[in-house]
């Protein structure tokens, strides 16, 4: 009787059937922009490339975290469980990754901070996290992440975690290459 | 139901024609009454199949220790019973009330688009054979959880998982088709006169169910298209190692999972509207503020959803926000429970079958909206956290909300539907046992869950043995008595008191103004609504 023809209802509601559907999709970036945003889950930032001050006056503690997932068999540790460290500062820890298997395989490692308000205030200006890992048969590498805390970081965070999980992604990207750390340069 | 069948043309329109005989009737039927039948004994079914999953469980919970069924057919079983309930038997009975009574409450000879109806119909029957069907297969049917989270339902799923996907997307389209020809309907095929807000609440509540449908379905659709590509076509939504998170399965799902709670109970809140005023023969106390209400209902509901997640680490100020926003529905809420006492309140109530059930719907659906409250509060959720106190919480809100609303309708409807009235008697009977036997079943889930039995677990801890023994037998009386009401609408369908055209002498709405049983064709001529 009244309101819109019905075909041109019709076709409207199919129309906001679509868009929902797009923006269901749609959800999967606006939820990384805003994790990063607001560095919410724990979520670090892509490689950092500024420079800061040391403060030699305030230390953090940092402690470090490595865990398989579920089915990766490889030996995965920092060589120390945890520093003091400067806001500012460039700071360095190295992970060792070794592969007791007899096949080539590829490992992926996902890092994330606690707390995850502390996430936006974490650079990485270097991470094994950026490519993926190639190791073969027995190898065995030596990782480096080097990191600096944001002198902006707020006084209530006195010491934050780090901890990578490595999946084992040999299925998903089979090690071709013989250069470990050599890999799609992914953004993280 | 069956017996709507009009054989005399009583109506007295030349072109109108009874229905065609045997079974192409029901297959070809582009006829609202039909298919709303067709979605009524669907769900009914549906519903059985759904309640008899939940009596293994609750056989198995009978007594602590594995005595029936193997954890990972447990599993299923759970599983099974959540999206049956949900998909098979709560949303297709609404759907079949709005076939049956949008027209006939609008003064609308039929949908809008009547094949378009046909075919949502007929693909849920296709959608829960797939569904179904995986309890056969090997490695078994999903027994991940009707929430289905990824990774569970992605890396660690069985190989059924892709039948089940399919089966998402065929219920999806069949629930988003529904929705687009119930908003056509009411936007374009009132009868003169009918504004918006002289549309019986029924009407509204749909209308506004048919925008969330709409609204969050697709997304729904999206999720388990992610999980169908994470699974066979290696893309990294859900997986951590390929730069995807699960945790956003749990965001994408509850932004559709919330709104579709609300799917399920705005229909009932609307039948009930038109129950509560005919036995109290007053009218709604406050229809305005009940329209308003649904909307905002309906619009909170987009933006509450992880306040089903409080625990996987959000920020404090997130779960401060979705905490209050989730209480801030309490009040839109509480107007409805509100102008459901004052349509009582000095009415000349009387209490037939459907009064029974809608009453009891409003004081138990008020419990369960105040244990969704407790859930509320963030940081006592970590303690309640997939517990059996949700469980409790949200089998208060669905059996006596959305299902004690569906028995509500279908006793106040009944008489409109088949000529008949039911047996008075029996249908108390039917009330008392459910009313019993549910409380019976869900009441002590609260001790149980509040003391800190999870859900979902085959095995529990011998404190909680008591009180699952009760919370069993009140199950196995709660299923029992859905046989008794089987028995009682095919009872109606083949005899008792020639019902007349308005049976409850406080009923207001057009859907009155027919013969008992509705003709197979109404209002060709629209009426006219003063």
């Amino acid at each position: 009787m009244n309101g819109l023809p019905l075909k041109r209802l019709v076709r409207r509601l199919l129309l906001l059937t679509v868009v929902m559907f797009a923006f269901g999709f749609a959800l999967v970036p606006i939820y990384d922009v805003m994790c990063r945003a607001f560095g919410i889950n724990g979520k670090t930032g892509g490689q950092y490339e500024g420079s800061q001050v040391s403060d030699p006056t305030r230390t953090v503690r940092v402690q470090f975290m490595s865990t398989n997932a579920s089915d990766m068999v490889w030996d995965f540790y920092s060589t120390a469980d945890q520093i003091e460290v400067n806001p500012g500062a460039v700071n360095q820890m190295v992970f060792v990754a070794h592969n007791p298997t007899d096949k080539p395989m590829s490992a992926q490692a996902i890092p994330s901070i606690t707390p995850a308000e502390a996430a936006a205030y974490f650079h990485k200006t270097e991470c094994f996290c950026f490519t993926q890992q190639v190791l073969q048969p027995g190898e065995r590498i030596e990782m480096p992440v080097r990191f600096i805390v944001d002198r902006d970081l707020p006084g209530s965070v006195r010491h934050l975690t780090l901890a990578y999980t490595l999946f084992d992604i040999t299925a998903r990207h089979p090690p071709v290459a013989q250069v470990a750390t050599e890999g799609v340069q992914r953004a993280r | 139901m069956s017996a709507v069948i009009d054989d005399d043309h009583s109506h007295g329109d030349d072109h109108a024609h009874g229905p065609a005989k045997g079974l192409m009737r029901w297959v070809l039927t582009t006829n609202h009454k039909d298919i709303g039948t067709m979605y009524l004994w669907f769900s009914f079914i549906m519903f059985l199949l759904g309640g008899s999953f939940a009596m293994v469980i609750r056989a198995e919970l009978f007594q602590p220790g594995l005595q029936i069924v193997e954890p990972a057919f447990f599993n299923q079983m759970t599983t099974m019973h959540g999206l049956i309930m949900v998909f098979g038997a709560v949303m297709p009975a609404f759907v079949g009330l709005a076939n049956w009574m949008i027209p006939l409450m609008i003064g609308a000879p039929d949908m809008a688009l009547p094949r378009m109806n046909n075919f949502s119909f007929w693909l849920l029957p296709a959608a829960f054979l797939l569904l179904v069907s995986t309890l056969f297969s090997p490695g078994g049917g999903p027994n991940f959880g009707w929430t289905f989270y990824a990774p569970l339902s992605t890396t660690y799923a069985p190989a059924s998982v892709t039948f089940f996907i399919f089966a998402i997307h065929l219920m999806g389209i069949s629930s988003i088709m529904g929705a687009i020809n119930v908003i056509a309907t009411i936007l374009n095929l009132r009868a003169p006169g009918m504004t918006l807000m002289k549309m019986p609440l029924f009407v509204w509540t749909w209308l506004i169910t048919a925008f969330l449908l709409i609204a969050v379905m697709p997304v729904l659709a999206g999720v388990v298209t992610m999980m169908l590509m994470d699974i066979h076509f290696g893309t990294s939504f859900f997986s951590a190692a390929g730069g995807g998170d699960p945790v956003l399965f749990q965001h994408v799902f509850w932004f559709f999972g919330h709104p579709e709670v609300y799917i399920m109970i705005l229909p009932a809140f609307g039948a009930v509207s038109s129950i509560i005023p005919a036995f109290s023969r007053k009218p709604l106390f406050g229809y305005t503020s009940m329209v308003y209400a649904t909307g905002a209902i309906a619009f909170l509901s987009f933006i509450v959803w992880a306040h089903h997640m409080f625990v996987v680490g959000i920020p404090v100020v997130g779960e401060l926000f979705f905490m209050y926003a989730t209480m801030l529905i309490a009040v839109p809420t509480g107007v409805k429970v509100f102008n459901w006492v004052s349509t009582m309140w000095e009415g000349a109530l009387t209490f037939e079958t459907p009064m029974l059930f809608a009453i009891a719907f409003v004081i138990l659906f008020t419990i369960g909206g105040f244990s969704g409250l407790m859930l509320a509060i963030a940081p006592a959720d970590f303690q309640y956290h997939d517990t059996y106190f949700v469980v409790a919480h949200f089998h208060y809100v669905l059996v006596p909300g959305a299902i004690f609303g569906i028995f509500a309708s279908a006793y106040y409807w009944l008489p409109k539907w088949t000529g008949h009235m039911y047996d008075e008697t029996l249908g108390k009977l039917h009330f008392w046992l459910s009313f019993v036997g549910m409380n019976l079943a869900f009441f002590p889930m609260h001790f149980v869950g509040l003391a800190g039995m999870p859900r979902r677990i085959p095995d529990y801890n011998l404190q909680f043995a008591d009180f699952n023994m009760v919370s069993s037998i009140g199950a196995f009386m709660f299923g029992a008595t859905q046989i008794f009401f089987l028995f009682i609408v095919i009872k109606t369908i083949r005899g008792g008191v020639p019902a007349p055209a308005k049976p409850w002498d406080g009923a207001e709405g057009l859907e009155w103004s027919v013969p008992s049983p509705a003709p197979y064709h109404t209002f060709q001529t629209p009426p006219e609504v003063k």
